[in-house]
């Protein structure tokens, strides 16, 4: 977990250009994957789904919704849809990655970094898309234990 | 590799290649110079210049080599409005302009310039009444783009010329995008100022050209020599500029043959992608277009998206602009033109040239209906 982000090569194998300025976006493999292929993608039916969030506004690039159904106090299943760039939807499919199989308290300890540095780097302008997943992620796990507490 | 993105850039034909060649080597001199090597490359420009002016119909005199259709478009609002400030101090432009004349012109109203952009209707087109309507005694530029480098929107550059004229308004066009692809004696029939641009039509990138009508008042924005009568100082990009020549000679004789299959082919990509992939709108497809460009709205999805796997499956297109792609925010054309910015998000441009295939395009249509199918499967947002 100690990859510093100017290691990272991108998809075409050269070195992220240091301070370049220009619009070109170079991703990782990782990203790369996770776009392509993204995991956990889905909806849950609303009695299935322990907790729900809807983060995001499209009008401005991107939304995500999630659902987690929890037991154990773990996250048991974590489903996903994010509309936006490729960056909105790899930090989205990576952050599902890392939350399921964690405990509650484990997920929510979960930060935009962390799924930043498990897709080995985003280009500078992306970083705000890994906010998305992890927002996501935390209201979800609020709207469970809220719901629990009503109960 | 299946080159779709004509519009920011043409690959340089070789033969223009070839024809530059020699500048860049043994004709190295600076035109300029007392000596034969300087003679050679001053009779290389003036030989360029007139090829230019031959194919627009105008006179070699007429001709402002630039390097780039950027700083033409500055050449012309600058020129123009450092040149008429006594006279006026008021320009009209439009909202779909390119970057290149719009930011020039809120740069001009910093400097005490008013500045109107008339608005586009639905179709992408502007209404020349509009023009009309926003002319004022302070007026001394009309600006409007000969055709938009996003949808390929052919704007009635006659009628606003026709206004200009009667009301005795300078008239300029920025016909970076039509250079090539459509015949050149139309674009500077109208106009007192036109802005071409080397790299769109096969020809070497780094090279504009701004026509000024005779008599036309310009202020040079660039000081120093008198290269250019003197509207532009620098040193001859020689190579540059005999390119240039050699590449819009060669686009006006093939272009209204390559116009033709160019368009069949644009056809044939919008009605494959009409016919297999469900909510898409085309932006300025009710309108006369020019023959290679087509902005697709695909409902549902973000555009990068749809970048990204085509770069991943080998196809280049660009999203709105190509200066922008990258960039936050949705285009301003196709807000201009009414759309909703979920609806400009999904926006892609594909832009076509004279290699392009019946091929290429049928494998463009098929990847595009895999792709799309793909991400409206992960997108939020219904595509409906």
């Amino acid at each position: 977990m100690d990859k510093k982000m100017t290691d990272v090569k991108n998809i075409y194998g050269k070195e992220e250009i240091e301070g370049h300025q220009g619009p070109v976006l170079s991703y990782t493999e990782k990203v790369i994957d996770h776009f392509t292929n993204p995991r956990n993608v889905g909806e849950m039916s609303e009695g299935l789904a322990d907790g729900y969030a809807l983060v995001g506004d499209p009008e401005c690039g991107d939304q995500m919704k999630l659902w987690i159904m929890v037991e154990g106090g773990k996250v048991f299943d974590i489903k996903f849809k994010s509309y936006g760039c490729p960056g909105a939807i790899a930090t989205s499919s990576m952050l599902t990655e890392l939350a399921l199989g964690k405990t509650l308290q484990q997920a929510k300890e979960l930060t935009d970094d962390d799924v930043v540095i498990a897709l080995e780097g985003i280009p500078e302008q992306k970083k705000h898309c890994s906010l998305l997943g992890v927002t996501a992620l935390h209201q979800a796990i609020e709207n469970y234990e809220l719901g629990r507490n009503k109960a | 590799m299946i080159y779709l993105d004509h519009n920011a850039t043409t690959p340089l034909d070789p033969e223009v290649f070839d024809a530059m060649l020699p500048y860049l080597r043994e004709h190295f001199g600076n035109a300029s110079g007392y000596y034969r090597l300087g003679r050679e490359a001053r009779a290389a420009i003036e030989r360029a210049r007139t090829q230019v002016a031959d194919c627009l119909g105008v006179s070699p005199k007429e001709i402002v080599f630039t390097g780039s259709g950027t700083e033409a478009d500055n050449l012309a609002l600058r020129g123009v409005a450092r040149a008429c400030r006594e006279k006026g101090r008021h320009i009209i432009t439009s909202a779909i302009e390119h970057h290149a004349v719009l930011k020039t012109c809120r740069d001009l109203e910093g400097e005490g310039y008013e500045v109107t952009c008339v608005p586009v209707g639905g179709d992408g087109r502007i209404d020349p009444e509009e023009v009309r309507k926003s002319i004022t005694p302070e007026t001394v530029l009309i600006s409007i783009m000969y055709a938009n480098n996003e949808t390929g929107v052919i704007q009635p550059i006659e009628e606003i010329a026709a206004l200009a004229r009667q009301k005795e308004i300078l008239f300029h066009t920025d016909a970076i995008q039509a250079a090539g692809r459509i015949p050149p004696e139309n674009i500077t029939a109208q106009a007192d100022l036109v802005s071409l641009s080397g790299h769109k039509f096969y020809g070497p990138k780094g090279v504009g050209v701004l026509y000024v009508k005779n008599g036309s008042p310009v202020a040079p924005i660039l000081t120093g020599g008198t290269h250019e009568h003197g509207l532009r100082a620098g040193t001859e990009n020689t190579a540059g500029i005999v390119g240039f020549a050699e590449a819009f000679a060669r686009a006006a004789g093939a272009c209204e043959r390559r116009a033709a299959s160019i368009e069949r082919l644009r056809d044939r990509l919008e009605k494959g992608i009409v016919e297999n992939i469900p909510q898409v709108v085309i932006p300025g497809s009710k309108a006369p277009r020019l023959c290679n460009t087509s902005t697709v709205s695909f409902r549902g999805i973000e555009s990068e998206s749809i970048l990204l796997y085509l770069d991943l499956k080998g196809i280049c297109a660009s999203a709105g602009s190509a200066c922008t792609t990258g960039s936050p925010g949705p285009s301003h054309v196709l807000l201009a033109m009414g759309f909703s910015s979920r609806q400009t998000n999904g926006a892609v441009r594909f832009s076509l040239g004279k290699d392009t295939t019946e091929e290429q395009i049928d494998f463009t249509i098929e990847t595009l209906k895999e792709i799309i199918e793909k991400l409206r499967s992960v997108s939020s947002i219904s595509a409906c």
